[in-house]
């Protein structure tokens, strides 16, 4: 049981915005990376899917804009507690991306340019829950937010939608990303406030 | 990316505020007192949470400001003018008052006293916390590194620390360079973070410094970026950043 913080009342929300436990409504969009924005051209741009038996399915960016592209809208949620409502993304989904793939695998380690990792459960990237984005709001994604390409899947914690994606690595046993391996939650379930190891 | 993992579940601990002390006119210390501390490296944060009566709750992350120091811990707030949490920490909260928080949390951004590298610590406002937690544990740890902190301020009355970062800079191999964006001392310049700025106070890559650059979104990119363009390891620069809006 929490303990009540003498004479706070806290800013209160319209009824109807329903955010996960913890979490503050952002009307800007924040920065969060661990160290430089690594510089990616589009010209040398690859994703590359490697399947457990070392399979790899790769698209340069003409090949993967080509792909058939949705557009979304969603909420996101940062483990720094921002949530940001009803933004705006064109992207390539992860079920057209794995369509080819033949993997009995259970989980993903997404790597991105500058090194950064996170990992994820398979299952969470398909049935139309996760996307490589290009687009926010209608321009090119920034490269502070990731540009050319992110991942995004809006229903876990926001650094699981890795920023610069190149690949991902399907993995039969799930192993820590970066933020995962220095104590962040392995799912990161918003909803279920899993921001931390043990939450 | 070599990383120290810090494993286990963070708890929510009860602090008590044992004090508090004006750094600026918007920028106060907290001294907590917390049972149950875990110990901490510089430059993690902690979560707060502040419950209202009715159980609506608020949390938002702070630096730690403090060296570890066993069940004391110091954060500083900036106070934001239309923010939720910061209003209520450094206006409402007196000393005896109790506080909910838990961590440490990241074990990215982060000084190790063992470690020997030269390190260059990069400010912008408020984001001056998390390396002012280094400055005192390479303080604490008798390090003999050099340490070259550039602080971007304002104006001179938003630096925080000013008087101890003078004593530090006496004290122990700390150099202390500030820039002001919008007034400067008499016979100071004013201007931003910039490529000459950074040659003047940066090592030179051949020492190899480690960088930590804590700050606005603004001001982090374009130290980080004039760093990488002078050379620096991409891999070797750290970077915290606070969002646009600053709502915290």
């Amino acid at each position: 049981m929490s303990i009540v913080s003498r004479g706070f009342s806290g800013r209160r929300r319209p009824g109807d915005v329903k955010l996960p436990p913890g979490q503050y409504l952002e009307t800007g969009f924040p920065v969060l990376s661990a160290g430089p924005t690594p510089p990616v051209k589009t010209a040398t741009w690859q994703f590359t899917i490697k399947t457990e038996l070392g399979q790899q399915h790769r698209w340069d960016w003409q090949q993967f804009t080509s792909l058939p592209a949705e557009q979304i809208t969603t909420d996101i949620h940062c483990v720094t507690k921002w949530s940001k409502l009803g933004t705006h993304w064109r992207g390539v989904s992860l079920d057209t991306l794995l369509g080819g793939v033949r993997t009995n695998a259970g989980y993903v380690m997404a790597r991105s340019y500058g090194g950064y990792t996170t990992n994820l459960p398979l299952p969470d990237l398909r049935d139309g829950k996760a996307w490589v984005a290009y687009e926010y709001e209608g321009a090119p994604l920034h490269p502070e937010h990731g540009g050319p390409a992110r991942l995004l899947v809006p229903h876990l914690y926001f650094w699981k939608s890795a920023k610069w994606v190149t690949g991902l690595d399907l993995m039969t046993h799930d192993q820590h990303g970066f933020w995962e391996e220095l104590g962040y939650h392995d799912y990161g379930d918003p909803w279920r406030e899993q921001r931390y190891q043990g939450d | 990316m070599a990383r120290a993992a810090v494993p286990g579940r963070l708890n929510w601990l009860v602090a008590t505020l044992s004090a508090a002390r004006d750094e600026t006119a918007t920028a106060k210390t907290l001294v907590l007192d917390v049972p149950g501390w875990p110990g901490h490296l510089a430059g993690q944060h902690v979560d707060v949470k502040l419950t209202a009566e009715d159980g609506y709750s608020a949390q938002r992350s702070y630096s730690i400001a403090s060296a570890p120091d066993g069940a004391r811990l110091e954060l500083t707030v900036q106070r934001i003018a239309d923010g939720e949490v910061s209003p209520y920490l450094t206006e409402v909260m007196e000393p005896g008052d109790p506080l909910e928080l838990r961590g440490p949390i990241g074990g990215w951004f982060v000084w190790n006293p063992r470690s020997t590298a030269p390190v260059l610590l990069l400010a912008g406002g408020s984001g001056i916390v998390p390396l002012m937690a280094m400055i005192r544990a390479h303080a604490a740890a008798a390090s003999k590194v050099p340490l070259r902190l550039v602080y971007s301020v304002r104006n001179p009355a938003d630096a925080i620390y000013a008087s101890e970062l003078s004593e530090r800079s006496v004290a122990s191999p700390l150099t202390v360079t500030y820039l002001y964006t919008r007034t400067a001392p008499p016979g100071m310049p004013v201007g931003r973070i910039s490529a000459a700025a950074v040659a003047a106070a940066a090592w030179p890559t051949q020492a190899r410094p480690a960088i930590f650059i804590c700050g606005p979104t603004g001001f982090v990119e374009t130290a980080a970026n004039l760093l990488v363009g002078a050379g620096h390891d991409p891999a070797a620069i750290k970077t915290e950043r606070f969002g646009p809006t600053g709502d915290a």
